[in-house]
């Protein structure tokens, strides 16, 4: 890894359990300052365990975490300062305000920007002067993350920070993230809404079951992965089917359909062109698609629910099947991953 | 009747999840009876010793107000009856309205409710299952008590008519807590609110039956608990009182039903308030939080102890002039001090108000644990607030806010007997008598704050524990406990004062025992995992 004395997260190695259950087995992740890093993984896999080992609220049992320079358990104090942390799955005392909570987070981390705070309030279009028991989990998620962002904190925590929100308020939410990283703030992402961590993030770490799978930028990701090549032929497709890292080829009524791997793009194309094309449409790997190449152990091991199911047929099957699998999951990541692409 | 659907259901999954809860609770209250029964026939094997007792007690306003009269000296069942009545009503009552706000307020707050209520349950089901349970709980009661004070040795009739009497001051609170579970919005508020109904019809009880021949002795029949002691088991079998507990429990019952029909899911009848949209500068820290949090509490425990003083200075001021013969005032005497007869009931009774303090401080320190549990405690634990200074808030509001009600006691039970006795210098007796209970309540926050250090699950502990000192204290005279089974209780240690002579060390010796306590509790918290 590059750069080793200034990142804001360092941890491998990390081991965490609960009894017999094995919530961190190994995992490794890396924050460097200034970005915006997507933390994903499916429910269980381990994010928010990590971001509570980070936050000083458990103790590994192996490995080593750093956090801002400082030891998590050590130094939570001091360290806690200077980060911002917004839980999934905000709970607010009854019988306090909104406001409040607001203010006494800002507080008990060493202050607040007023101006910011009520701009905030304003864009999120959140009432602070409702009691605690009065909000709904979408208000309630809004709380948390006006302090947080109210904060004038150089590190923010956002586990699932979305989860209950709205799409124009998940649409607020991102242009502050923007303009988060845009002002040098550093902020781990932890998420399962690919869309969201597509649009937002600069680097991705991916972890299953408690290990990292996978980490890098998003454009390092996707060449690890296929690209879906559809195109209508000017004459038979000889000798496509054995191009190494060709997979899941199709020929019917002159349009040939397949999945290339993205590093093997190039030879594809020389030869599809020999051909004679007469269209092409190419997509780049969604997120999703990266995603799930990860999880099709646990899809295939007969865990899978029925949407998982669907989609998790979309990376085996065809690149048709994997468009509609993956709309039916969030709709927007396909858009949005040909947007990253094309950057 | 749709709006009973789901009923059935709702009633099985509640009795699944009080699989553990409701048998202890039963045995519990079954052991104390069958096991007091035993211990009076050994006490008071013949007549003129329970005749004795009986007179005693009957001429002891102090006896009367707290436990009520004996009916009939004759009998060994209502002289067993003296404690027991009063103990096993409180305690079913206290089991009904647990139940009840268990499975309304408290399911219907954490959401629970709303997720069982969107498939095909009715909108009065869950009250329903609710009720049914509590009905089922003190039938059993009923049948299991009269079932083990007949074989201890009592008449069936007897022993049938004090279970339907417990049985049915607990049915009358459970349906008392079904319709305060309508009007508050929260589950704290409903059992708190329903707890203190029982600790209002406690003392209209004991105020109307430690009244003398002219006074307001009708007062009694204005209390479920009173009905329950005038049910009269071995010294007449009065059924007839039964119908009154089943007439008011189904109005009631009828009450808490038209308000479910009228509400909200999740709403209380009185309408949530808004609030300020900024705090106000004094709410800057976890200490100031914990203030905001625990004040409303506190000041409820105050009123209740302020209440309290006032009727333990007024008991005391009649006590040495109504206890009868001389026979009673050697009776009383030794249950408490050496000196007076005041003394003595001040000493015995100023016990329970440390009680009640320490039942405060389980409270306070217990919100520790329902903060974790309801994870409002990570967001503050991430900012610049350290585990210590987190958890020193409910700790000192445990200790200190303890304290200050003891002093309150003291102070208000103080001004009335020196007023009513005309005797300034008492004032100073009874105030230390009350100061002195502080380290006793105080041992038990630290037992409590060392539990949730430790295993968080631990804290609830704490009610059990004190529940066992103070059974150990009231029961080991009679169970002829040892000695050193006794002195577990820290309460056993508190001077018996006003009156005797006493030491300081005792006292010190606790309030280290304490300090040790919560700085272990504090450490440990340092150092584990905060559950989610």
């Amino acid at each position: 890894m590059l750069g080793g004395m200034n990142e804001v997260i360092s941890v491998s190695g990390l081991v965490k359990t609960f009894g017999r259950t094995r919530a961190l087995d190994g995992l490794d992740l890396t924050v460097r300052p200034g970005e915006v890093h997507g933390f994903l993984g499916p429910n269980g896999a381990g994010k928010s365990t990590t971001i509570r080992v980070l936050l000083g609220l458990l103790r590994a049992d192996a490995g080593t975490a750093r956090l801002l320079g400082g030891d998590p358990w050590r130094d939570a104090t001091a360290l806690h300062r200077r980060l911002a942390y917004v839980p999934g799955d905000v709970t607010l005392w009854p019988n306090l305000s909104g406001g409040e909570v607001i203010d006494l987070l800002g507080r008990l981390r060493g202050g607040l920007d007023p101006r910011r705070r009520d701009e905030l309030l304003q864009r999120f279009e959140l009432d602070p002067k409702k009691k605690g028991r009065a909000y709904s989990k979408g208000n309630r998620q809004k709380v948390a993350l006006v302090a947080a962002l109210a904060s004038d904190a150089e590190l923010l925590i956002l586990d699932e920070p979305t989860s209950g929100l709205d799409p124009l308020m998940e649409e607020v939410f991102q242009e502050c993230v923007r303009a988060e990283r845009g002002s040098g703030r550093t902020v781990l992402l932890s998420s399962h809404i690919l869309s969201e961590v597509e649009a937002l993030c600069d680097r991705v770490t991916i972890i299953r079951k408690g290990r990292t799978v996978e980490t890098g930028t998003l454009s390092e990701l996707r060449h690890l992965t296929r690209t879906s090549i559809r195109a209508e032929l000017a004459g038979p497709p000889d000798g496509l089917a054995d191009l190494p890292g060709v997979h899941d080829p199709e020929f019917r009524d002159g349009t040939f359909k397949c999945e290339v791997e993205t590093a093997r793009l190039d030879a594809l194309l020389r030869r599809l062109t020999e051909i004679g094309v007469r269209a092409l449409t190419s997509q780049p790997p969604t997120l999703e698609e990266l995603f799930l190449r990860h999880y099709q152990d646990d899809l295939n091991g007969g865990r899978a629910s029925a949407e998982d199911g669907g989609a998790g047929s979309a990376s085996g099957g065809g690149p048709a099947a994997g468009g509609s699998g993956s709309s039916g999951g969030s709709g927007s990541s396909g858009g949005s991953g040909a947007k990253a692409g094309s950057r | 009747m749709t709006a009973l659907a789901g009923t059935g259901a709702l009633t099985r999954l509640a009795l699944r999840r009080d699989r553990i809860m409701l048998p202890v609770w039963l045995y519990l209250i079954v052991f104390m009876a069958a096991s007091t029964v035993s211990s009076t026939k050994g006490l008071y094997p013949d007549l003129a010793s329970r005749a004795e007792l009986a007179a005693n007690t009957n001429d002891t306003p102090a006896l009367v107000a707290l436990y009520g009269r004996v009916y009939d000296p004759t009998s060994l069942g209502a002289v067993s009856m003296l404690k027991l009545n009063i103990l096993c009503a409180v305690a079913a009552a206290a089991l009904s309205i647990v139940l009840v706000v268990r499975h309304t307020r408290a399911d219907e707050e954490s959401g629970r409710q709303e997720l069982v209520g969107a498939t095909a349950v009715g909108r009065r089901a869950p009250l329903t299952s609710a009720l049914t349970v509590v009905l089922s709980a003190n039938l059993a009661l009923a049948a299991l008590c009269a079932l083990a004070l007949t074989i201890a040795g009592l008449p069936a009739a007897g022993s049938a008519a004090a279970g339907a009497a417990w049985a049915g001051v607990g049915l009358v609170f459970g349906a008392i807590a079904a319709v305060v579970a309508q009007l508050t919005a929260h589950a704290r508020t409903a059992t708190g609110y329903s707890f203190a109904a029982l600790g209002a019809f406690y003392l209209l009880r004991a105020m109307g039956d430690a009244s003398g021949s002219g006074g307001p002795r009708w007062l009694s029949w204005l209390s479920p608990i009173g009905w329950g002691q005038q049910f009269r088991p071995y010294a007449g079998n009065r059924w007839w009182v039964l119908l009154i507990m089943v007439v008011f429990a189904a109005v009631m019952t009828v009450g808490a039903y038209t308000l479910v029909s009228r509400r909200d899911l999740g709403a209380g009848i009185l309408p949530d308030r808004e609030g300020p949209s900024a705090a106000a500068p004094r709410l800057r820290g976890a200490l100031s939080l914990w203030w905001r949090l625990q004040r409303g509490s506190l000041l409820g425990w105050g009123v209740a102890f302020v209440v309290l003083g006032a009727a333990l200075g007024g008991i005391a001021s009649n006590v040495g002039d109504m206890v009868g013969s001389a026979q009673a005032r050697d009776f009383i005497t030794k249950l408490g001090g050496e000196k007076g007869i005041t003394d003595a009931f001040l000493a015995t009774d100023l016990v329970f108000a440390s009680v009640f303090a320490a039942a405060f401080g389980i409270q306070a320190v217990g919100r520790l644990r329902a903060e974790e549990t309801g994870q409002r405690t990570e967001p503050v634990l991430a900012t610049g607030v350290s585990r210590w200074r987190w958890a020193a808030g409910p700790v000192l509001v445990a200790l200190l806010g303890g304290a200050v009600l003891l002093l309150v006691t003291g102070v208000v039970a103080g001004a009335v007997y020196a007023a009513q006795s005309g005797d300034g210098a008492q004032f100073g007796r009874v105030l230390g008598a009350a100061l002195v209970q502080i380290p006793a309540a105080w041992v038990v926050v630290g037992l409590v704050v060392l539990g949730y250090g430790l295993v968080p699950r631990l804290t609830s502990l704490g009610w059990a524990v004190l529940v066992a000192f103070l059974l150990v204290g009231e029961m080991g005279p009679l169970l002829k406990l040892p000695r050193w089974v006794m002195d577990v209780s820290p309460f056993a240690h508190t001077p018996k004062l006003p009156g005797t002579s006493w030491s300081a060390t005792p006292l010190l010796c606790m309030v280290a025992l304490t300090a040790v306590l919560v700085a272990a509790g504090l450490w440990s918290f340092r150092r584990r995992d905060i559950t989610s």
